[in-house]
């Protein structure tokens, strides 16, 4: 469970994030909907915490993302934007790293990332060193080592970004998977069909504010569009004239 | 502090897997000092040796003006060739480095020298030129002895005894030891064991941040439920355990190339045995947490790989600032000057080459105050990783 309460962040003279708010609860997809620079990947680092908010405060289960960071990451897998992997591990050390980091005890250490590389079809090349990797391979690992420690809360920040059609639709069925578990998962995209497709709400954000947010029936109604396309344009032209 | 050890196990696996990387980390440092000295020393010994036994080639002019002259000059093993005709000329061919030097005896010479006038001789050299200046060095002194042998036999010829001619007796004492003298010589080497440590850590310490977040690995890892602070520490000290590598390995090629330096020839026996080796390597355990800490402080305030390789590169020279005042001022080792870092582990090193006693209290100073300082360096980088403009 996310909740988002009128945050802002401002770097240098850039105003990236102007009172966003919004809730994610558990067993829902929502989906970060917006152009490229409209605030996402900023609102979503606060979110796993690499960067505070100058104003408004955000939670994860309840613990505050400022004052009980170490708690909030606790209960959270983060997949950031470019996720880098190590090129001289190996895909399961890649993995075990993260799982050894995230407190599993040693002894369950093997099986759980064992879980996971069968989980997510990593075994053809869980063994050999991630350099070389295709973009879809590393996406697929940097997913596993964040869900290694079986988060409650998910958030991706454009997952899809580089995928084939194959990996694309792997990866929405595991975030369909989480979902059914009863998981909170948030992710980020600016392709729009994808988000339509996969997301019980959407929150549609431009220009560092929060456009519209609902299921896409909602949208489609508050903006008078039948299409969600043309919701989601109406919607950001409105926000970026002021 | 389970963290900090998964973090240091991950990063010495993934240091020793990148071979390239190791090698010139663990290769280039340590050879490089131990090669480069055993090649300069051996290099002027050599120039040093051969030089007093060859014979010198002393083109002259106006050879036929003074025959006994000439005739001395051959005796001190020294060979008359053909030079240019005229003393413009002379000038001439030894500013463009035809010739080392040239000698040019005046027309008169051998009349003045019957009338007992200063007769002249003219010694053509470039004392810019080191290599040419030693050949023109042993021509002046063998002018000067062929002077003052004239000038005796000229006071005898008076019945006075040439001894009036000595009112001083000047014996030079020199009271310095061999092991002493090779102080002076091995004065760069503590040098060249801290450049092989901070080499050894150097890139480690840069992939703690600048290498993270350019490979896009620091944003996962910082989201993970771990404190900052503790990935820095498991960080710091596995680049710690390669800079104790390096050093150890330095320390041990250096004891091995001395041992194919003919230092004795030079008059210099330096005291660098096992013990020392020992002793050098305790002495210097300190400062690799220091160095650790302060190349991890460097590289995470700069945006990329390469430009963290710049300023750490610079960063190696830093230690040498110390030393090279020291050199200059010629300081004495002074317990004031044990509170620095790397000057105390050079000077301490250099009384223990040349076999003089350690002072323990110096040894304390050097020891605490260089690990206070690497202690605080290494908090304030624990610190540092906390801010966000560490994202980039």
């Amino acid at each position: 469970m996310i909740k988002v309460d009128g945050i802002h962040k401002t770097f240098g003279k850039v105003h990236a994030v102007r009172g966003v708010s919004f809730d994610a609860p558990d067993g829902k997809i929502t989906g970060l909907l917006g152009p490229n620079g409209a605030g996402k990947s900023t609102t979503l680092r606060v979110l796993y915490t690499v960067l505070k908010p100058d104003e408004g405060s955000a939670s994860i289960d309840g613990k505050d993302v400022v004052t009980e960071s170490l708690e909030a990451r606790r209960c959270t897998g983060a997949l950031p934007h470019g996720s880098g992997l190590y090129p001289h591990l190996t895909a399961r050390e890649n993995i075990a790293y993260y799982a050894a980091l995230c407190g599993i005890p040693r002894s369950l250490i093997d099986e759980k990332v064992a879980g996971i590389i069968e989980l997510l079809d990593i075994t053809a090349f869980a063994d050999r060193r991630t350099k070389g990797f295709s973009q879809g391979q590393r996406t697929r690992v940097a997913l596993a080592r964040s869900l290694v420690h079986d988060p409650q809360n998910i958030i991706l920040d454009e997952p899809s970004n580089g995928l084939d059609v194959m990996a694309t639709r792997a990866l929405r069925e595991l975030i369909l998977k989480l979902r059914d578990d009863g998981r909170c998962v948030l992710f980020s995209s600016h392709v729009m069909q994808e988000v339509a497709a996969l997301c019980d709400d959407i929150v549609i954000i431009a220009n560092g504010r929060v456009a519209m947010e609902g299921s896409a029936e909602h949208i489609r109604e508050q903006s008078g569009c039948d299409d969600l396309e043309d919701a989601f344009v109406a919607a950001i032209t409105n926000v970026a004239d002021d | 502090m389970r963290t900090v050890f998964t973090v240091f196990v991950k990063e010495v696996l993934d240091n020793i897997r990148d071979r390239r990387t190791l090698m010139s980390a663990l290769l280039m440092g340590p050879l490089f000092g131990p090669i480069l000295f055993a090649f300069v020393i051996n290099l002027s010994i050599e120039r040093s040796l051969s030089d007093g036994e060859k014979t010198l080639d002393v083109p002259l002019i106006g050879a036929e003006h003074a025959p006994n002259l000439v005739q001395y000059l051959v005796s001190n093993n020294m060979n008359i060739v053909a030079a240019p005709a005229t003393s413009e000329e002379a000038v001439r061919a030894v500013k463009l480095g035809e010739h080392d030097l040239v000698v040019v005896i005046a027309a008169d010479f051998g009349e003045r020298l019957r009338n007992s006038l200063p007769a002249k001789v003219e010694l053509i050299s470039d004392r810019a030129n080191t290599s040419a200046e030693r050949d023109a060095r042993r021509v002046r002194n063998a002018l000067y002895s062929y002077n003052r042998e004239l000038a005796a036999l000229r006071l005898s010829a008076r019945g006075v005894s040439p001894l009036t001619m000595r009112p001083l007796n000047i014996d030079d004492v020199d009271v310095s030891t061999p092991s002493g003298r090779s102080g002076i010589l091995l004065g760069m080497m503590s040098y060249f064991f801290i450049f092989a440590m901070l080499m050894g850590g150097m890139y480690l310490a840069i992939d703690t941040t600048a290498g993270e977040r350019e490979r896009g690995s620091l944003e996962p890892l910082l989201a993970l439920p771990v404190t900052r602070g503790r990935l820095m520490l498991g960080k710091i000290f596995a680049a710690c355990l390669f800079m104790v590598l390096s050093l150890m390995l330095s320390l041990a090629s250096f004891f091995v190339a001395l041992k194919f330096m003919p230092l004795e020839q030079l008059g210099m026996t330096p005291n660098f045995g096992p013990d020392v080796v020992v002793k050098a390597f305790l002495l210097l355990l300190p400062f690799v947490l220091l160095g650790a800490a302060v190349m991890t402080l460097v590289a995470s305030f700069t945006k990329s790989y390469k430009e963290a390789q710049t300023w750490l590169s610079v960063l190696m020279l830093a230690p040498t600032l110390p030393i090279l005042v020291v050199s200059l001022l010629t300081l004495r080792p002074r317990t004031e000057l044990m509170f620095i870092p790397s000057l105390s582990q050079h000077l301490l090193l250099i009384d223990m080459v040349k076999n003089e006693p350690l002072n323990l209290l110096h040894v304390a100073i050097s020891v605490i105050s260089t690990l206070l300082i690497g202690t605080l360096l290494t908090w304030l980088c624990a610190r540092l990783y906390r801010r966000e403009g560490l994202l980039g």
